[in-house]
């Protein structure tokens, strides 16, 4: 028998049945759903003890509460359940049996959303037809082919309270890291109380215009209590965040010293001619849940 | 902050002039769900004509899309949608005598305007404290346009919901107050 090359050579793929990964996918998302990670409730309790204001602390509270009793209760953290946001490295050595793996996904997000009693928040036509979807499909899926034999899958669930306050912006090199800094500063103060504060920001420079808003979504995903490897983006995080903290906005949006949680960012590199940035704003839940298979 | 006002739906204008921005208030009886789809349907009834299904004269509205109740719950998780959103849908429904609206977020200054003409308070509830405020939410039932789902219009039996009122009769906006005793930029 004439075996393809690489099987003469030894070569070895793992093989990974698609259900394993909808039965990954289902508890992502149900879990990102109920509980918030632990760098996070850590921000949020030290920021009740900062808090200058009385109504901010109080606003903390209540957040705190509700984290609680979430985690506790399992039940969801916020009624916006969000779109299914799915971040996928898959190693270039895996090989997926039994099953499509765009389907397991996405039958991976109706299994959650309907057995995690999670809002389906899904309209079939953005313009035209805004009839639910009623199953939370389709998840929006990112793949990354990396080195191995492995899958890492990051469950990113947004809501679109802070969706919509999110922006982007093709600046051009010679505004710089001012441009840079006025551009976030100005989308969060335009964004106010609306995507409930406090919030987590993460941004993408560089790239093209997709590639900036992809980034600006992955650094979300980064530990909050981690700044960037590079110091110079790191300071950058670090005085975006102060400058951010003296617009007054608050916890709730009803004043106080603590508008966000942290300033992440991601860069890439981009063309001689542009600089794009993209501002991806987070609630303060910043719900993200992840595995390896 | 200040005692918390204990207040019961629907509201008289007598007691929506009385509360001022900044109070905290428990909210009791009931309250009905409405968001971006059933206001837009209930502004076409209107346009037409036709009688809305449910009377808002003196009622509250809660800007919210509930999610799925767990068995054992009276209602999922519900915590307040961006208020904005209805903005362009809300004058004709205080015309008709809507005397409060609970949602989180900005409100534009037309429906400020229209609020103190006609006579209505803006709540704020914290956003994302949807498991928290669902224990205040006793009973539910769906009254109207249920092919929505989430977005038809709910009524909810309250008691003892947490808010407070953002945007009072008179314009007073804790969203302006507030944040501009701290901005230091």
């Amino acid at each position: 028998m004439n075996y393809p090359k690489f099987f003469k050579e030894g070569f070895i793929v793992r093989n990974i049945k698609a259900e394993i990964i909808k039965e990954a996918v289902r508890e992502l998302f149900i879990k990102a759903n109920y509980v918030i990670s632990m760098d996070l409730y850590k921000k949020l309790l030290e920021a009740k003890e900062s808090e200058e204001s009385e109504i901010g602390k109080n606003v903390l509270e209540q957040i705190i509460k509700n984290a609680d009793i979430a985690k506790e209760e399992n039940i969801a953290i916020c009624q916006d359940t969000g779109m299914a946001v799915l971040f996928v490295e898959l190693g270039q050595d895996v090989h997926i049996v039994d099953g499509d793996f765009n389907e397991a996904i996405n039958a991976g997000v109706r299994e959650a959303y309907e057995q995690g009693y999670l809002r389906k928040s899904v309209v079939v036509d953005p313009l035209f037809d805004r009839k639910n979807t009623k199953d939370n499909t389709p998840a929006i899926v990112y793949v990354e082919i990396v080195k191995g034999d492995r899958i890492r899958l990051i469950a990113a669930p947004k809501g679109f309270g802070s969706e919509n306050m999110s922006a982007l912006k093709m600046l051009t090199p010679a505004e710089g890291v001012k441009g840079v800094k006025d551009f976030v500063v100005e989308t969060v103060l335009k964004a106010g109380p609306n995507p409930c504060p406090p919030i987590v920001v993460g941004v993408g420079i560089g790239g093209t215009m997709e590639k900036a808003a992809l980034l600006s979504k992955k650094a979300l995903l980064r530990p909050l209590d981690q700044r960037h490897p590079d110091e110079r983006y790191a300071s950058l995080e670090k005085e975006i965040l102060e400058m951010i903290n003296l617009s007054g906005i608050g916890p709730g949006g009803l004043g106080g010293r603590i508008t966000a949680l942290a300033v992440n960012i991601e860069y890439y590199p981009t063309h001689i001619a542009g600089l794009p940035v993209a501002v991806n704003i987070c609630c303060h839940a910043n719900r993200h849940a992840e595995t390896v298979i | 902050m200040g005692d918390i006002i204990s207040i019961s739906a629907p509201l008289t204008e007598r007691e929506v002039r009385k509360l001022r921005a900044g109070d905290n208030v428990l909210i009791n009886g009931i309250v009905y769900t409405a968001r971006d789809a059933a206001h837009k349907r209930m502004i076409e009834m209107i346009k037409k004509g036709e009688e809305l299904p449910v009377n808002l004269n003196g009622q509250i509205i809660y800007y919210v899309g509930p999610a799925p109740a767990k068995p054992g719950y009276a209602s999922g998780p519900a915590g307040p949608t961006t208020s904005g959103r209805m903005d362009s849908y809300t004058i004709p429904l205080l015309e008709i005598g809507l005397k409060g609206m609970i949602g989180k977020g900005s409100r534009s200054h037309e429906v400020i305007e229209a609020m103190k003409k006609y006579g209505a308070v803006y709540f704020g509830a914290v956003g994302g404290t949807a498991a928290l405020i669902a224990r205040s939410i006793k009973k539910v039932e769906v009254v109207a346009f249920e092919d929505l789902g989430t977005e038809a219009i709910h009524r909810f039996y309250v008691e003892n919901l947490p808010a407070v009122v953002v945007i009072d009769s008179e314009g007073n906006n804790l969203y302006e107050i507030e944040p501009f005793k701290y901005r230091r930029i």
